[in-house]
Parts: C-alpha cells; structure tokens; sequence
C-alpha cells in the first residue's frame, strides 16, 4: 500500500509542476491545486496508513504500541484542504479577472506592473515606468 | 492568557472595523492599534518579570497541545509589530488614494494579527496556519487596488507565494511523520536525536527553502519586486516592514532553538551575501521609489540570514538588533517615500525634484531614515552591521563580512541617490502624462507617525546598549545542544 502511495504522491507531484510551468494562467492554477493535493497526500503518508496497529491503548499496557497508525496528520490533512480550496477558488476568480484585462491568458505578457522592456537607457527621462 | 492578548485585540480591531464608517472607523483604528501597543508592551514586561510564558490551547498536556509561546525576542518583535502598525494607521487616518472598500481594514488588520500570532506560535503546524493567514490577507490587499497591475502583481505573488506554502506543508508533515511531534520544545528534544538525523537533514532542507522563499532569498525573490510596488504607501509600509523580518524571526528560532541545522549553514551564509548583493544591485537599477525600496528589503534579509548562518549566540544577538532596526526603518521609509510621493506628485525619481528646499522636514527625515539604513554612526543601523560584521570576522568568515561591507557602500549610493533626484535636483518640467497632486492638507498626521517612528530609531541608535543586553539575556539557550 505504502509503495502506491508513494507512485501516487511522485505521479501528482510531476503533474502539478508540469502544469505549473505552462504558459495559460488557468493551466498554472491548476498546477497549483494538483501539488496541493500531492502535498496533502504526503502529510497523510506521515499517519503511517499502512500499520495495523491501531490507536489505542491495549488493555494491559500504559502506553501506545510502537508503530501505531496515527490519526491527527489526517486533522492537519483537513486543515490543509480547506484552506488550499478557499485560496483556489479565489485563485480561478484572479486568473479569470487577469484574463479579462488583457483578453487573454498567457503568462508571458503578463507585463502590466513590471518596468517597460523598451531597451531604453536609464537617462531619457522621456520613457518612463509605469505611468501612474 | 496575556500571551493570547495582542492577537485578540488585533482580530477584535480586524473585526470590528468591517463594521465601521468615517470617524467610529477611525476611532476603531486608532483605538485598537493603542491597545494593541499596551498589550503588547504589557507582554513584555511580564516575560521581562517571569521568563518565558506559554499557554496551551483547551489545557491539554503539552507536548500535544498547540502552545502559543513569548519569550524575550518574540514579546519584543510583537511590540514593534505593534508600534509599526499604530504608526501606519496613524498615517492613513487622511491619507488620499487608498482604495474606497470597506475590506481595507479589516484586511490590514487581520495581516497585523497574523504577524503576532506568527511571533509567538511555538507549534509547526500553527505556525502554517497563521502563515496562510497572512498571504490571504496580503493577496487581499493586493487586488483592492483595481486596475490590470493590481491583479496582475497579486497572480503573480500568489502563486509563488503558495509554491513556497506547499513546500513548507510538505516539510511539516515530513517532520511530523518522522518525529511525532509538531511542538517546538517537543521537536527540539527528538530533532537531535541521531537516528532520526539523516532524515531530517532533508525536511529541514525543505523547511528552510520554503521560508526562505517567503523571506525573499536569493534565486527565489521574485515574488517581492513584482507585487509589493503596486500596493498604496501605508499598506506597501505594513508589508515591506513587517512580512519578510517575521519569516527571518522564524527560521532564527527554528535554526537555533528547535532543529539541528548545522548542516546547511554554510551554503545558507553563501545563499546570504548572494542576496545582500543581488538586492542592492537591483535597487541601484530602478528609478521607481518603491521598487527601489523594496529591492532594498531583499539586501536586508540578506544581512538578516548572514546573521542566522553565523550561528552563535552572539550572532543571535546581532540578528535580533538588526531585525527591529530593520522592522522599523523600512516600515518608515516607505512611509517617507509615500510623502514624497503626496509632496512631489509622482513616485519615479526622473519626474521629481526640488524637495530639499520645499519640504525641509521631509528632508531631514529622509536623511535620517536612510542614514540609519546605510549604518552611519551613531544610527541603529550602524551597531545592527557592527555586531554582525564583527561576529562574521570573530568567526574568520572575511568574505563574508567583506561583501556585508560592500553593501553598505552600494546602500549608501542607493540612498545618495534618491537624495540627489528628489530632492537635491531642481523639479523637471512636467512631462507629457505627469500628474501634479496638490500639496495636500491633511498630512499632519502622516508627518506625526513618521516622527514618532523616526523619534524611536533615532533612540535606538543612541541608546543601543539596553536593547543589546535584553536581547542576550533572552538568547541565552539559543545555538545550545538541549
């Protein structure tokens, strides 16, 4: 089981930085969920989901067995999910508002906020950045 | 419970001015941020009295509790989060060009409540939370402002930003999975253990790189240039001062109290005069003030990691000293520079001029700040560089210390720079598209917080000694084996 996981966990993470590097904004927000979800998976891989040992303290000892399975990275898994899915949903309503600017989605031009690439030099007072 | 106190009034303040308009808003504002500041200085000197304080949440036993801790430097950082955020609301009481929503402050607030609880979590996971909590309300200051480059600098922060939240997740659950802990203290005991030190070495490694993406470190800074100059003044104050110091708050205390991280100090001093280097070259090339301001943060958590890469208690000293000098002088340059802005009507060098002899004050406080940056005896400035660049030499780091110097000089053309085009040089004639504010009435108060803020660097500087001594007390188990 613990072998899958981990193919699984590799696969998502190839995906996610697969589609984070491409050019369509929509495209590097989905990257973003999917190595949000990998992420996610290896925290849960850290409860040990493969032991069998469960979480409680048998009857005639005082302590937990070595090894147990161990419930709270699922909390911490939770936690995660929710605050990963309330920046995503505001992450496709940014892209979607980035895209209507410029009636498009490509990430290279994407230009509005750095300084113009006019190759000018630095002492023509007549081209400037960013006109207010 | 006085551990909890300054988050709670900052959440109240965030709360509750969501509600508010014109002068109960302001009345919320300043009210808050005052009582922010008195719990805050309450904080400190309870942990002054009775050492480190802790409280952990639903009384649980500790180690699997999640605590929420002060101990000197932290209660210390949380009053100057305090005295930052009173002045910027000071600031923004009149100031024009703020975005007319009423998610302004409630947004700013909540980014000052998340700082605090930033200082004083002493659980990992916690402190992921609260990290999320600060890049949402950062994204939402961002987009407040509307227009193509607003969204734009907000895409692009947010997903560099989330990159480097991922990484830390996945750290985390790392760590969690191999030590079974998730508390600070807990963590310092089982980080060194040494079975588990080959592993950790790597979810350390993790750790590190994706606090040093939120710190703005060397190849992954681009986040900051891109997103901060889109902000108004006051917000652009609150995040350059304070968003970047607490992630290098964070990894001093991980670094020296909670994991064995020997191991990488070398390549993180390396990693350090690379970005001390790489942020004042880039500051030299702009002519937009903030944009040359906020390569300015990048040089100075360069200065900021040399300190936590030295690794000594001594270093710990320094780095704590040039962290609330750093807090505060930033914070109140970018303050200077949106006056300038109000006074001169751009904010791009080429199209201002003439401010020396029409805004003396300005001018005086300019000088004064910007000293203070460059490290001119006898500013605050001088003895954060002094101490460390003394500790890199103690420690036979010469390269180091060398490039640390360099920088200095490179800060101080920087700096010479915006004096001689703003304010030295005669105004331009005005350009085709330049648009001419009037000089507006109601600065008093913004000129009233740059005073005060100014008021408390320049006492830092004369006066260093107390500062140095509380900060070696309290960093006295700091770099010691457990």
């Amino acid at each position: 089981m613990s072998l899958i996981l981990m193919l699984a966990i590799s696969l998502t993470v190839s995906a996610g930085v697969w589609l984070l590097l491409s050019r369509d904004l929509f495209r590097v927000v989905l990257g973003l969920a999917v190595l949000g979800g990998a992420v996610n998976l290896i925290v849960f891989m850290s409860g040990r989901p493969s032991s069998l040992i469960p979480p409680v303290i048998p009857t005639d000892a005082d302590a937990l067995v070595a090894g147990f399975a161990n419930p709270l990275p699922q909390a911490l898994v939770l936690t995660a999910i929710v605050i990963g899915f309330a920046l995503l949903c505001f992450a496709l309503v940014l892209a979607a508002r980035v895209s209507r600017d410029h009636a498009h989605s490509d990430v290279k031009q994407q230009q509005a906020a750095e300084p113009q690439q006019s190759g000018e030099t630095l002492y023509k007072p007549a081209v400037l950045e960013d006109v207010q | 419970m006085s551990v909890l106190s300054p988050f709670l009034i900052a959440l109240l303040t965030a709360l509750l001015s969501g509600f508010a308009r014109g002068r109960a808003l302001l009345a919320i504002n300043l009210g808050g941020g005052v009582a922010l500041l008195l719990s805050a200085l309450g904080l400190l000197r309870e942990v002054n009295a009775a050492g480190r304080l802790s409280v952990a949440l639903g009384n649980w036993p500790l180690p699997y509790a999640i605590e929420f801790a002060a101990d000197g430097l932290s209660a210390a950082l949380v009053v100057l989060i305090a005295l930052v955020a009173l002045a910027v609301t000071l600031y923004q009481s009149n100031w024009r060009e703020l975005p007319a929503s009423r998610g302004l402050y409630p947004l700013q607030h909540a980014m000052v409540a998340a700082s605090v609880a930033v200082c004083l979590a002493a659980d990992l996971f916690n402190l992921y939370v609260w990290f999320e909590l600060l890049l949402m309300s950062l994204l939402g200051l961002l987009v407040l402002g509307g227009k193509a480059r607003h969204h734009e600098a907000a895409f692009k922060y947010f997903v560099l930003s989330m990159l480097g939240t991922l990484l830390m997740l996945a750290a985390v659950g790392l760590i969690h999975g191999a030590t079974g802990h998730l508390n600070f203290s807990a963590l310092r005991i089982a980080a060194h253990d040494p079975a588990l030190s080959e592993a950790l070495r790597v979810y350390v490694g993790l750790l590190f790189a994706a606090f040093l993406l939120k710190a703005g470190a060397f190849p992954l800074f681009a986040w900051l240039p891109a997103a901060y100059h889109t902000l108004p003044a006051p917000q652009l104050a609150l995040a350059g001062g304070l968003l970047t110091k607490i992630t290098v708050y964070v990894l001093l205390r991980l670094s020296g109290q909670v994991f064995d991280a020997a191991f990488l100090l070398d390549a993180l001093g390396w990693l350090a005069v690379i970005t001390m280097l790489s942020g004042v070259l880039g500051a030299a090339y702009h002519w937009d003030l903030r944009r040359i301001l906020a390569f300015h943060i990048i040089s100075q958590i360069g200065y900021l990691l040399l300190g936590v890469a030295l690794a000594s208690q001594a270093a710990t000293v320094a780095t704590g000293f040039f962290l609330f000098h750093n807090l505060l002088v930033k914070a109140n340059l970018f303050l200077i520079a949106g006056l300038m802005w109000a006074q001169a009507g751009h904010y791009d060098l080429r199209r201002i001029g003439g401010l020396y002899p029409a805004q003396v004050l300005l001018a005086l406080l300019f000088l004064l700040n910007a000293f203070a940056l460059v490290g001119v005896p006898p500013s605050s400035g001088f003895w954060g560089k002094y101490l460390l660049i003394a500790e890199s030499f103690r420690q036979e780091r010469f390269v180091w210390g060398g490039i640390a110097l360099a920088t200095g000089v490179l800060t101080l053309y920087s700096m010479i720079k915006i004096w001689l085009e703003g304010f030295w040089k005669p105004l331009p004639a005005l350009a085709e598209g330049s648009r001419r504010t009037p000089v507006a009435s109601g600065l008093k108060s913004a000129y009233a917080a740059v005073i005060a803020l100014s008021l408390v660097i320049v006492w830092m500087g004369v006066y260093p000694e107390p500062l140095i001594a509380f900060l070696s007390t309290h960093s006295a188990d700091f770099w010691s084996m457990p």
